[in-house]
């Protein structure tokens, strides 16, 4: 019997919810009396007072043995589809078509009952599932081992930390041979150890052909486990076949668009003139330098002066670098007349961020200030990294022995 | 190997393909037995383990009706008029059955209420709420019924072989009950509302049944009393436990078809809501 490869498939789905929680309530009596006349989830598609699309015509399937990897901003709708695919609400729009036993993790300790111990909950969850109590028994201690709790296991687990629960909450999940497998945040809360165990786990469900849908927020999550990687972001999606190519979408989703203006908080005084300015590109590839130079036209002499150039980045690494003149056991004295000064910032390491450069002139003793500006920047990302900085590095195979040739 | 279960999420109304719908209900309910079962014996236990009365509540509250009755009567203050068995009997097995038909009215709102979390996070057979809060209203309704049947022994009333059928009666209460809990609790779920008034409106109920007054021989009042579907339930179940010979046992196989019915209706209309309740509920 030949069996379809695609586990998951969803065409065009689209969901609405509404802003105030009062309209939401009689929103929700007005379709439970369509819906008990037979009428049609969602009515024809038109947004009633306060409402919008959380999720609009999404369309994606997941073959077997794939993991899609689930990305996007707070509030893009991520955990709404993940509870449609789950059929714990209903599409507004569209058409969900799920083949198989489906797990699913949705939030820390979801599936199982607080009060319930950690093997009762176990047996449950089977039972729910369709796993008979003889199979269940029989790989009982699969999963207690798995979970690394055994002295909590007949514990109530509303006790339990949310570690715990997280980590019996996946032993039961990929013991009980689930076809489809939906995860959404929860293996983060796992310490280091559980999540390589984790890593191996979802690795071998995929090779028995599980299929696999991933939320997190941690690229380096996404990319371990992905075979790919769709991007929800407010008002539509997108689909990358190229896991490091999603994540660097994601990550330019935080840089910013109006992010190109430059405040000129200071740009002279009377007694020091700025001709004109001239700086590298605001883009640049993870290496570049950054270059500025300022042709003034001071009254006097400026001795000493102070130049404070400031890096950040809006990645977890914020304040990247901080530095003045003296830091370099540098000099700086502007004499009167006209006169060009330049600075330059060597080899900036920023992978796939958005950031700033600040530059900040000092008459000596912080007194005045002659100059300040705040350039953002954009530092494009190389595939396959994920990194907030990124270094040059060499790869090399530095002796081999040649390999037997077969006959 | 077989081929995998498929299942399809529209927008559309189940009830578009009602022999799907049917499969899925009775598939859905065999599916939450064991779950329904670990429920209740865990909120059984709970409920007795947190309490220091333990399962004195169980009856406490229809005792202490009784008890007001009796004296209400007693002393005159209220005129209950003439009854087919000693009036202690009377209004003991009354609010007894009330109180068993109370709890099985509040079941399933209190029930699905309670599961709240569980039911925004994981899919499982929704009847397993049901049939949790089924449970647990036999198994207070069995120790109520213990201590009926001690009573009546102790007063001298010898029930007979009416005894047999009487369970059928605690059953025909357990559905009624249940059907009307559910009827409401889609709504009650929304609106906090309906969980408030329902209380309100059944205690006023109760005075329209012949739990604490015997049945009214004329006027409105006995217009009123044989309208009340509760009426021919209470009354049938009361002369089974008392040895006396159902006067309206038509009307109760009526009612009782009926409660079925509309236990079949609303359990529809549970499931058909719970997408949109949960949907309402997270929002």
């Amino acid at each position: 019997m030949r069996i379809s490869d695609t586990l998951i498939k969803v065409e065009g789905v689209s969901k609405k919810f509404c802003r105030s929680l009062k309209r939401s309530l009689w929103y929700g009596m007005q379709d439970l009396g369509s819906e008990l006349r037979g009428r049609r989830h969602g009515r024809n598609g038109a947004l009633r007072l306060q409402e919008f699309w959380a999720i609009r015509d999404t369309t994606f399937s997941v073959r077997r043995g794939e993991t899609l990897g689930l990305i996007g901003p707070n509030g893009a709708g991520k955990t709404t589809l993940l509870r449609m695919l789950n059929g714990l609400i209903k599409p507004d729009q569209g058409r969900i078509e799920i083949r198989g036993r489906m797990q699913a993790l949705i939030a820390l300790g979801a599936g199982f009952n607080p009060v319930l111990t950690g093997r009762e909950n176990i047996f449950v969850n089977a039972s729910v599932l369709g796993v008979s109590k003889h199979d269940v028994a029989r790989r009982f201690d699969d999963i207690v081992a798995f979970s690394g709790i055994p002295e909590f296991i007949d514990a109530p687990v509303q006790s339990y930390s949310s570690g715990m629960a997280v980590r019996l909450g996946f032993a039961v999940a990929a013991h009980l041979d689930p076809e489809i497998l939906l995860v959404d945040e929860v293996l983060a809360v796992g310490d280091e150890g559980f999540q390589a165990r984790c890593l191996n786990k979802i690795g071998e469900l995929k090779d028995g052909g599980t299929a696999i849908i991933l939320v997190s927020h941690n690229m380096h999550t996404i990319s371990t486990f992905s075979s790919r990687v769709m991007l929800l972001k407010p008002g539509g999606f997108e689909i990358f076949t190229e896991v490091s190519d999603g994540v660097m979408a994601y990550k330019r989703l935080f840089q910013g668009e109006a992010a190109t203006d430059i405040e000129k908080i200071t740009t002279g005084t009377p007694e020091w003139k700025v001709l004109n300015v001239v700086h590298s590109a605001q883009v640049m590839e993870p290496g570049a330098s950054f270059e500025m130079t300022i042709d003034y036209c001071a009254a006097r002499h400026f001795a000493d002066v102070e130049v404070d150039v400031t890096l950040r980045s809006n990645n977890d690494a914020g304040c990247h670098y901080q530095a003045t003149n003296r830091a370099y056991g540098q000099v700086i004295d502007f004499g009167q007349g006209e006169g060009r000064f330049r600075f330059r910032l060597e080899g900036i390491r920023l992978n796939n961020a958005g950031g700033l450069i600040a530059v900040a002139i000092w008459e000596k003793g912080r007194k005045h200030q002659l100059f300040w500006w705040r350039i953002p920047v954009q530092f494009l990302g190389r595939s396959y990294s994920v990194g907030g900085v990124f270094y040059e590095a060499s790869f090399e195979i530095v002796s081999a022995v040649t390999p037997m040739t077969h006959a | 190997m077989s081929e995998p279960r498929i299942t399809v999420y529209t927008p559309d109304s189940s009830l578009a393909r009602p022999a799907t719908m049917v499969r899925d209900m009775f598939r859905d309910l065999w599916a939450g037995r064991e779950l329904a079962w670990r429920l209740a014996v865990r909120d059984i236990s709970a409920q007795y383990r947190q309490a220091f009365l333990g399962i004195v509540w169980a009856f406490l509250l229809p005792l202490a009706n009784t008890v007001t009755w009796i004296f209400l009567s007693g002393t005159g203050v209220v005129s209950v008029g003439e009854t087919p068995i000693p009036y202690p009997v009377y209004v003991f097995t009354g609010t007894m059955l009330w109180a068993i038909l109370m709890d099985a009215m509040n079941a399933p709102l209190q029930q699905t209420t309670a599961a709240k979390a569980m039911l925004a996070k994981l899919n499982f057979p929704r009847e397993a709420i049901l049939l949790s809060g089924i449970y647990q209203t036999l198994f207070n309704g069995v120790i109520k019924i213990a201590l009926l049947l001690a009573a009546l022994l102790f007063l001298g009333i010898n029930p007979g072989w009416g005894l047999l059928l009487f369970p059928l009666g605690v059953l025909s209460l357990i559905l009624m009950g249940t059907a009307v809990g559910l009827l409401i609790t889609p709504v009650g779920m929304l609106y906090t509302d309906i969980g408030k008034a329902l209380p309100l409106l059944m205690q006023f109920l109760m005075y329209l049944t012949p739990v604490v007054f015997p049945l009214p021989k004329e006027g409105i009042a006995s217009t009123l009393f044989h309208l009340n579907p509760m009426t021919p339930v209470i009354l049938t179940t009361r002369d089974w436990l008392t040895g006396m010979t159902p006067a309206y046992f038509g009307y109760f196989l009526a009612v009782n078809a009926v409660a079925f019915l509309l236990l079949l209706a609303v359990w529809i209309a549970y499931r058909l809501a719970m997408p949109i309740l949960i949907e309402r509920m997270s929002a």
